[in-house]
């Protein structure tokens, strides 16, 4: 019984910091979000805040913003996917080296990396005058959303590369040697066991290139020129320059319906969390 | 054939490759024009570089960057080591539940996060500055440290431990020198996230900040409208040339090991 008592004593020690620090960190914060979000300037409760959202400006920069994450999201995929499977198939014996290459960029601020491409896309940048020294005619991206999408790829791209080359550089060889010798062709081999094995690498990094291009406001701001408006680019103006904390707090609790879908999404899929390594 | 496709999967590697750093390769000419617009070439010159170091906006908030990445790194290994052995002891249920609240600022957008702790912070009266961002920074970095330290933790069998508790060592000496070296790795690369997300963050530090507390995040993002002042472009050349000369003595260093322990 007094081993008993002190075990759960040493256990409460053990964990109880950490608890402390989470409720106030973590949880309690998020209900701040909450309790701004449902009341008004004088503290009683309204849904005047998340019904903000049915106003059209809102509506549109909502609209625009999963449009322009979607695009960013499958063309991520569509790039990495394949450079995965590259990669996996030279069977370097110095992984961590392909890594680094990926990482290496993510040292250099990225806002900086962004304003760079705002010298590329512009107008008279470096694209339109290669361009033109080619004989084409020189093309106008910057300010609009396809500038913002270029932007999301690029900040986003070493997210999705990562899980899913760490999720195919795990798959044993002999499961597709044995696949072969059974009789499936390349095709197969890839949609029954390349596919599923990759799957968490997949999803994980389809959440990690999906909420932060949904939920940015730097990079609209940036290679926007303030022409297209995200809905995080509404939150943030909400909160620094118009001090409306209950509007803001309003659009931050729809916003966070998209972001609790998809990592639903992700637990459905991702049953193995606990150790997933991101690198 | 083999040969063809062979050339195709490295041209496509290139590609990649090329579209991750060709706006680096910008900041660096960059760095290194005269001429103070981004859009115009107007002849080389090292002048930012020797500029740079009198720039005293922009070596504050290097400053204030690195202490801030290594101060909120180090501290979240710490709580984060810490939270891993205690949520490794849990109970299934308790477990998955501290685990799913453990993960949430890193997988909840920026935004949300840096939003609740700036409300936070009003609400508890904190004065905005150095402080608040640190706290900030050591908030979303824990989820990093405990998910590289969990897997070793769980790899790791008690019979060590015990051994060494049976062969006389205290639970002390027994922790450090039996527990601490199988988990160090992870604590380590779990420190290397937390300080790289940190050193990268912009928008939870734009939220907890004060005006006359800048890092480089928030400085360049105030410069952005009235013009990025050349010293950075060739502060980011200068770090990025750091960065490449450690990783490639890291590389050498670990190379040599790799041959001694095989002869």
């Amino acid at each position: 019984m007094k081993n008993k008592k002190k075990a759960f004593l040493n256990q409460a020690l053990l964990s109880g910091p950490y608890l402390l620090w989470m409720a106030l960190f973590i949880l309690i914060p998020l209900f701040i979000i909450l309790y701004y979000g449902l009341t008004n300037r004088d503290g009683a409760f309204t849904l005047e805040n998340i019904l903000e959202i049915t106003n059209p400006i809102y509506m549109k920069s909502l609209l625009l913003s999963l449009k322009l994450s979607l695009y960013s999201t499958v063309i991520c995929l569509l790039l990495a996917y394949p450079l995965a499977m590259i990669l996996r198939s030279l069977r370097l014996k110095n992984q961590s080296l392909i890594v680094m290459i990926f990482i290496l960029p993510m040292w250099i601020n990225f806002l900086l990396r962004t304003i760079a491409w705002l010298t590329i896309l512009e107008n008279n940048g470096i694209l339109n005058s290669l361009l033109r020294l080619l004989g084409f005619e020189g093309l106008h991206i910057i300010n609009t959303p396809a500038a913002i999408v270029v932007g999301m790829v690029y900040d986003f791209l070493p997210f999705m590369i990562l899980p899913i080359y760490n999720s195919l550089a795990k798959i044993d060889n002999n499961l597709i040697a044995a696949s072969r010798d059974l009789g499936a062709n390349s095709l197969q081999t890839f949609r029954r066991i390349m596919l599923p094995l990759s799957l968490p690498g997949i999803i994980s990094g389809i959440t990690m290139v999906f909420i932060p291009s949904l939920t940015t406001f730097a990079i609209s701001q940036i290679l926007g020129g303030g022409k297209q408006n995200l809905i995080g680019n509404f939150i943030e103006q909400q909160f620094l320059l118009h001090y409306d904390w209950n509007a803001g707090s309003g659009l931050s609790l729809v916003l966070m319906v998209f972001i609790l879908i998809s990592m639903a999404f992700v637990a459905k899929f991702d049953k193995s969390r606990e150790g997933t390594n991101l690198w | 054939m083999v040969k063809l496709g062979n050339s195709l999967k490295k041209l496509y590697i290139g590609l990649i490759v090329f579209f991750l750093y060709a706006p680096i390769l910008v900041l660096v000419v960059l760095s290194f024009n005269k001429s103070k617009f981004r859009n115009q070439w107007g002849g080389f010159t090292l002048d930012w570089y020797r500029s740079l170091f009198s720039n005293d906006e922009v070596m504050s908030a290097l400053g204030t960057t690195l202490l801030i990445a290594l101060c909120a790194a180090l501290i979240a290994s710490i709580i984060g080591t810490a939270a891993a052995f205690a949520i490794n002891k849990m109970k299934k249920i308790p477990k998955a539940l501290t685990l799913g609240i453990t993960n949430i600022p890193m997988l909840n957008a920026d935004i949300v996060t840096a939003i609740s702790l700036m409300l936070l912070f009003t609400a508890l009266g904190f004065t905005f500055g150095f402080f608040s961002v640190l706290l900030a920074h050591i908030t979303f970095s824990i989820p990093y440290v405990v998910l590289s330290v969990m897997p070793k933790l769980s790899q790791m069998s008690r019979a060590n431990y015990e051994a060494a508790l049976d062969l006389g060592a205290t639970p002390f000496q027994a922790f450090r020198k039996v527990v601490f070296p199988e988990i160090l790795p992870g604590v380590l690369s779990g420190f290397m996230l937390a300080f790289t997300m940190s050193l990268d963050d912009f928008i939870i530090t734009w939220f907890t900040t004060s005006p006359d507390i800048h890092t480089l995040s928030t400085v360049i993002y105030s410069m952005q409208r009235r013009g990025i002042s050349p010293e950075i472009y060739a502060l980011s050349t200068l770090m990025f040339v750091v960065i490449v000369v450690l990783l490639i003595l890291c590389g050498r260093t670990q190379n040599k090991n790799q041959k001694k322990a095989r002869s």
